[in-house]
């Protein structure tokens, strides 16, 4: 493959904290210089002042394939993180089958190389079919390239097998990330509990459901030394624990999605399902603690938490509607919106993005260096764009942002070397 | 009439919150009017003469479904009952499917009683016909609060700066929902008297005041509505037992006394004698309005069914 030159670009590297206007030559699949010599017969690509960033790391995903390909196939998940400037995704288990067995992961992983534009990186399922019951081959799973272990979008109820499981990972260098929330206390809640789900009609599900859980889990985190990583972080409550747990020194980290830093609970007015998530939208005084904890450190990643439902999961009434929204082509720029609105500097935004979300992962990915996989992310700053369900890369729609108006927008994305996407 | 804009601006009866206090009191005389046809025993048959009613019942009703029925027929609507039982919602058809079969049908007003809160609301994005929610989920039940201030205000001659009670199962009940944002829109001072278990999240804002002892919640009432608690809450899921309920929060004469000597009673049926009401009151001529709600019932039903023809009348 020929190298390839990008000039005039705005170099962001939120690991080592740079931020410079110039040229980045990719050679070999790899990052070969940040110094901008031109090296023989590469192909030069204006970037025309536009940011270039390593490409996306979203750390929890949900991909419809296996078991709901009428959904979205990884194929069509790979256009849409693609579209999004995102090079890898870590997904969830809890597909049909669950991701339980060694060969399962293996099918993901190759399934993933297969599209030539993404990195598919799976948890396992901690639990046999993630049941939550029986604990699954960690170590066997963890060999064949699981990067951790989760129920998915089931809470690990049972105290004893988080113990279990939190405590045997620990055995392979492994976390487990949790779905926060205490089944027994959240039933079949559709909203969150307060004013507007009590004159909307809708069963509720009460802010401290998360909190229970995540203090629950930081007690048995302190108990197994073992790693607890939790999911969609939505309330204030649970990130006042996870802060304290943290200057604790316990190893305790936690990533949100857009929609909680982003909307709040408002949004389903009318019955939106769209906008119908799992946790539900919270208050706003939930939203803004989430913006401080994005800013102070407390959140860890921001993941898309990319969940896709067909038009019939979501054509019902609200209470019966599928929870969940996808998140891959709105990443970015739902994440550049607290930039714009100076609740966080670009390369902090960035850096929940890429490097931080890496790390946690294991990878190298998500850094602009010189030998680092030319992963990378181009995007313009201040380009406003609409988003329109039904007009996002991929197949799956259902937008909770439909309508939103945003500025920032991908202009490119390059996989090992390769552009896989162009605006 | 002297109404100079649209009775209900949407084209459909979804919910009470939203509509403001001159829209109801409009579509209250008119239905004052209906109730006086109805006792002289006079009928307006070509009114909807030609237009399709159709009863669209997900859950199972026998009140409010004949009361609809007999608003349609004294109208003149060619009316229709529809029970989609659970079975065939199962089979998979969906609530936009039944929707696009009822476009087919050409109908024109369509009554819908469903388990889902917001059903009505969807279905009436997809369907050509007026929608009027009888009832959906834990959301709201218009036409019920509707027949409920019809009724009070035969009684009480207004319904500005009464106090109301809504006693028992509010977090259940679409029945409380809508009647509190009607009384509130008109001005009453609305209570809701309940065990914490049956009191929804922040009720409080919805502008009433939360009472948890029955007594306090009565003390200078004019109205006392009781709620319909239903069997499978009575045993420990939300309450311990129906007799600790009708202790501290059926309805019996002693605790009515804390009401104002004219207060009326009313429920929106069908009772549980002996859990919610003490039947010595149910049937207490003096003070039970139980009876009239449901003659009220066809009168308001049949006055929304008049607004919302309206414009079906005037494209004809």
């Amino acid at each position: 493959m020929k190298p390839i030159l990008i000039t005039n670009a705005r170099l962001l590297d939120p690991a080592s904290g740079l931020d410079t206007t110039g040229s980045l030559l990719i050679q070999d699949g790899r990052i070969a210089s940040l110094k901008g010599a031109p090296a023989e017969g590469a192909d030069t690509f204006d970037a025309a002042g536009a940011c270039l960033s390593p490409g996306l790391v979203d750390m929890r995903a949900s991909i419809g394939e296996p078991g709901g390909e009428h959904r979205e196939t990884i194929a069509s998940a790979a256009q849409a993180a693609a579209a999004g400037g995102i090079t890898t995704v870590a997904v969830l288990p809890d597909t049909q089958p669950a991701l339980d067995d060694p060969a399962l992961v293996e099918f993901v992983i190759r399934r993933g190389e297969a599209t030539g534009s993404l990195t598919l990186l799976p948890f396992a399922a901690a639990t046999k079919r993630c049941e939550g019951k029986d604990l699954s081959e960690f170590g066997l799973l963890r060999e064949a390239g699981a990067v951790g272990f989760s129920d998915g979008s089931h809470a690990i109820a049972n105290a004893r097998t988080m113990r279990l499981a939190l405590s045997y990972a620990r055995n392979f260098g492994a976390m487990v990330v949790q779905h926060p929330e205490e089944p027994s206390l959240a039933g079949n809640g559709a909203a969150t509990e307060g004013e507007l789900a009590t004159r909307l009609g809708l069963p509720a599900i009460p802010a401290a459901a998360e909190a229970i859980l995540v203090a629950r889990d930081i007690a048995l985190a302190r108990l197994t030394s073992g790693h607890v990583h939790f999911g969609h972080v939505s309330t204030a409550a649970a990130l006042d624990l996870i802060r304290a747990a943290k200057a604790e020194g316990l190893k305790v980290t936690c990533d949100t999605a857009p929609p909680y830093f982003d909307l709040n609970e408002t949004a389903i007015g009318d019955y939106r399902t769209y906008a119908k998530l799992s946790p539900p939208l919270r208050r706003d005084e939930d939203r803004l603690a989430v913006v401080a904890a994005l800013a102070d450190g407390t959140i860890d990643a921001i993941a898309s938490d990319h969940q896709p439902r067909d038009a019939d999961d979501k054509r019902l009434p609200f209470a019966q509607a599928e929870a969940g929204g996808v998140g891959l082509a709105t990443l970015l720029g739902i994440t550049l919106a607290r930039v714009h609105g100076e609740d966080l500097k670009l390369l902090e935004a960035l850096a929940l993005l890429t490097h931080k979300p890496a790390k946690l992962l294991g990878l190298e990915a998500g850094r602009l260096a010189e030998g680092a996989p030319a992963d990378l992310c181009l995007f313009w700053l201040d380009r406003g764009w609409q988003v329109k369900a039904g007009a996002l890369a991929g197949k799956a729609q259902n937008s909770p942002f439909d309508g939103r108006a945003l500025e920032g927008k991908v202009m490119a994305t390059f996989k090992a070397g390769r552009r896989v996407f162009a605006a | 009439m002297s109404f100079s804009y649209p009775i209900l601006p949407t084209g459909h009866l979804l919910a009470i919150e939203g509509l403001e206090a001159p829209h109801i009191s409009a579509l209250l005389d008119l239905a004052e009017s209906y109730a006086l046809l109805n006792r002289q025993g006079k009928t307006q048959r070509d009114l909807l003469r030609g237009r399709t009613l159709i009863n669209l019942f997900f859950e199972d009703s026998t009140r409010t479904r004949t009361s609809f029925e007999l608003a349609g027929k004294r109208l003149g609507a060619d009316v229709i009952n529809m029970s989609v039982s659970n079975s065939s919602v199962n089979k998979g058809e969906t609530l936009l499917d039944t929707a696009s079969t009822l476009n087919a049908m050409h109908t024109d007003l369509l009554v819908i009683r469903h388990s889902q809160s917001g059903a009505p609301a969807l279905l009436s994005q997809k369907v050509d016909a007026a929608v009027i929610n009888a009832g959906d989920g834990l959301h709201e039940h218009p036409t019920q609060a509707l027949l409920d201030a019809l009724t009070i205000r035969r009684h009480k001659g207004r319904l500005d700066s009464l106090v109301v009670a809504i006693c028992g199962d509010v977090l259940h009940s679409r029945v409380a929902r809508s009647n509190i944002h009607l009384l509130s829109a008109m001005g009453a001072r609305v209570r809701v008297v309940g065990p914490p278990t049956l009191i929804p999240a922040e009720c409080g804002r919805l502008g009433v005041e939360v009472f948890h002892d029955m007594r306090a919640g009565l003390d200078g009432a004019d109205v006392v509505m009781m709620l319909r608690l239903q069997k499978e809450r009575m045993s420990g899921g939300l309450v311990p037992s129906p007799r600790e309920y009708f202790r501290f929060y059926g309805l019996d004469a002693a605790k009515l006394a804390s009401a104002k000597p004219d207060a009326i009673v009313m429920h929106p049926g069908p009772m549980n004698r002996g859990v919610e009401i003490d039947s010595a009151v149910a049937d207490d001529p003096e003070r039970s309005v139980i009876g009239e709600q449901v003659e009220m019932g066809v009168a308001v039903r049949m006055a929304v069914l008049d607004v919302l023809s309206r414009d079906l009348r005037r494209n004809a």
